[in-house]
């Protein structure tokens, strides 16, 4: 299986001469698999290029989030990710030799997916790799390395290197998904721009059967690693992450030999235990961006858009919700069902989003890494009251753990007209909720997405026939929209796709009255909701957030 | 809300003995630390955003600004 995944072909346009496909996705990591499978399962013949033909080495991206874990559920592969990966809620922070507090991360029960697993990033990536060779119209291509890329009005010409020779093929959209050093981004004379920290970290790999739960494990100032800082994590196949903070002074081609590393693993794990080491790395990091994710028919996602310190895992969940957010987007702008300026709300939701990524990336490193005498003082001080303060706990700033953004201030937002509470506004991505139907218990996440959703909630049951036309006629639109029932707790409708809120957790959630409709983008983030219905008010929305306000098209 | 500025201690040489005597037979470190810890709990019990703001903003304003004639 692996050799067939992985081999290299010769492509056929080497031979056969230039032609043109919709979309080329330039990198097959996480961000980019996922962006190509998105558009895969919505019809889009998709060509992704990768200069390697491996796996991603060592444990790299751990951390994924639960709206990671649910996007990836959207595209096939969430229950492959949690079968290998570990799970895990409970973070624990100490200082030297004692334990401050833990926190948990979901506190709230009623979710499909945890807060978080953990699994190393070529395990998604192999998964993501088999996913995507089930779909028909998307090929990867490996050692297929990009030269040259050049854009003119109809699209993108690009340049491919390859074992047997160069060729030039074109295509509609091209997305970026080549990395922190991202030669496309190169290639068109762009930049990532931020800042570098000072500072350098010692990631190991080792192999061992350990009593320690399963939980994020960070120390301050430990008595194995004084004055510096050490996380651990638990992952697939009996390996434990550590990262020991080296500071800035530490040569980093003498700590990663193995005869420096052991003696730090053994005292922190104490004399008797047993352990080998699979993998090891010395890296800095960046906080950066560009500053614009798109650039005419080019559009960058990921670390190639945006990077971020690893503290908070906002990495790879942050480019995988890039890939989420841009997918149907372009689906619709390919297929003449949106304009071309619904592809510059990826750049007005992401961009934000990125900003936000960097700021608590940014106060976790100024935490972590105290950057004066002072800073010192009030890191300490903070700690040493975490202990037996909860007020101080919400200060220790030991990464902020990766939550997915709300898109606040999109254009492709209906604005409240209604009285809502906060917590579901238009921008947010649908929280889960457990539901029940005919067939048997079920969740929302799993109900919606991929399409643009109607939640419609109906506190007696009862569906007016005018209610149900208008669905039907909403199933009809061009861009046709789902109508999903949910029918208050203890309550059954029996129409159409119809679910009762189980226990009251999706009123609750969405603030939901007899009445109350959310209209969901096919990232399944809200775009509009109302206490009323009415059709004309729907249509309005869904044209809005595909950037087509000015329609006039109407279907009956 | 903003910053009260007018008179608000009850007994204002009480407290500042006992601002005073905190640190006491402390080093130069540990005072940092206290003064540190001092700060943190009187802003939490403060809360309010704004007027936490405008203490910040006054303590170095005072600092930056302040000539020895």
């Amino acid at each position: 299986m692996m050799e067939t995944l992985f081999q290299y072909r010769t492509p056929p346009e080497i031979k056969s001469g230039r032609r043109q496909v919709p979309v080329i996705v330039v990198g097959a990591g996480p961000v980019g698999l996922c962006a190509a499978i998105d558009l895969g399962l919505q019809g889009v013949q998709t060509l992704v290029l990768d200069d390697d033909d491996r796996l991603s080495e060592g444990s790299r991206a751990i951390c994924f989030a639960k709206r990671t874990l649910e996007i990836l559920d959207r595209l096939g592969c969430g229950d492959r990710a949690l079968g290998k990966g570990v799970v895990w809620n409970t973070g624990k922070v100490f200082l030297q030799d004692r334990m401050l507090y833990q926190f948990n991360l979901l506190p709230e029960i009623g979710h499909k997916r945890p807060a978080f697993i953990n699994l190393q990033q070529f395990h998604l990536e192999q998964f993501l790799v088999e996913r995507l060779h089930t779909l028909p119209n998307v090929e990867l291509r490996w050692r297929n390395r990009v030269s040259a890329v050049s854009q003119h009005a109809d699209g993108v010409e690009v340049t491919v290197e390859t074992p047997d020779g160069r060729y030039v093929i074109d295509c509609e959209y091209l997305i970026a998904c080549d990395g922190a050093r991202s030669p496309v981004r190169h290639a068109l004379g762009l930049e990532s721009k931020g800042q570098v920290f000072r500072d350098r970290f010692l990631i190991a790999d080792v192999k061992m059967r350990a009593g320690f739960p399963t939980e994020r494990w960070f120390w301050f100032d430990p008595p194995f690693h004084r004055n510096q800082s050490v996380l651990l994590h638990r992952q697939a196949d009996d390996i434990w992450r550590i990262d020991f903070q080296l500071g800035w002074d530490a040569n980093p081609e003498e700590e990663r030999k193995p005869e420096r590393v052991m003696p730090r693993i053994q005292a922190m794990l104490g004399p008797d235990a047993k352990f080998t080491l699979e993998w090891v790395s010395v890296y800095t990091f960046q906080c950066r961006r560009m500053d614009r994710f798109r650039h005419g028919r080019v559009l960058f996602a990921g670390d190639a858009a945006h990077q971020v310190s690893p503290f908070g895992a906002r990495g790879a969940n942050s480019g995988i919700q890039d890939a989420d957010n841009l997918a149907w987007k372009l689906k619709l702008a390919l297929d003449g069902r949106a304009p071309d300026t619904l592809l510059d709300s990826y750049d007005a939701e992401r961009r934000p989003a990125a900003d936000e990524n960097i700021l608590h990336s940014t106060r976790s490193t100024d935490f972590i890494t105290p950057k004066s005498g002072i800073s010192r003082a009030f890191r300490d001080a903070t700690l040493q009251l975490a202990e037996h303060h909860a007020f101080a706990r919400s200060l220790v700033n030991s990464g902020r753990l990766s939550t997915p953004s709300t898109y606040s201030i999109s254009p492709l937002n209906t604005p409240d007209e209604d009285a809502f509470g906060a917590r579901m506004r238009p921008g947010a991505p649908a929280i889960d909720a457990p539901l029940n139907s005919r067939n048997g218990n079920t969740w929302l996440i799993d109900q919606v997405g991929g399409r643009f959703d109607l939640l419609y909630f109906t506190g007696t049951g009862a569906v007016s026939e005018t209610m149900r036309n208008m669905f039907e006629s909403l199933r009809r639109l061009p861009v046709p929209v789902e109508t999903l029932i949910i029918s208050a707790q203890g309550v059954r409708a029996d129409i159409g796709r119809c679910f009762e809120d189980v226990d009251g957790l999706f009123a609750e959630r969405y603030d939901a009255r007899s009445g109350t409709a959310y209209l969901l983008r096919p990232d399944q983030h809200v775009c509009a909701r109302w206490r009323r219905l009415d059709a004309a008010s729907i249509r309005k929305a869904q044209a809005r957030a595909r950037a087509a306000e000015t329609e006039t098209e109407v279907a009956t | 809300m903003t910053i009260r500025l007018d008179p608000n201690i009850e007994a204002p040489d009480d407290f500042y003995q006992a601002l005073i005597d905190m640190h006491r037979g402390l080093d130069e470190a540990q005072s940092q630390l206290v003064n540190a810890k001092l700060i943190l709990l009187l802003a939490n019990h403060i809360g309010n955003m704004q007027v936490l703001r405008e203490a910040l903003r006054l303590a170095r304003d005072e600092t930056t600004t302040w000539k020895q004639n």
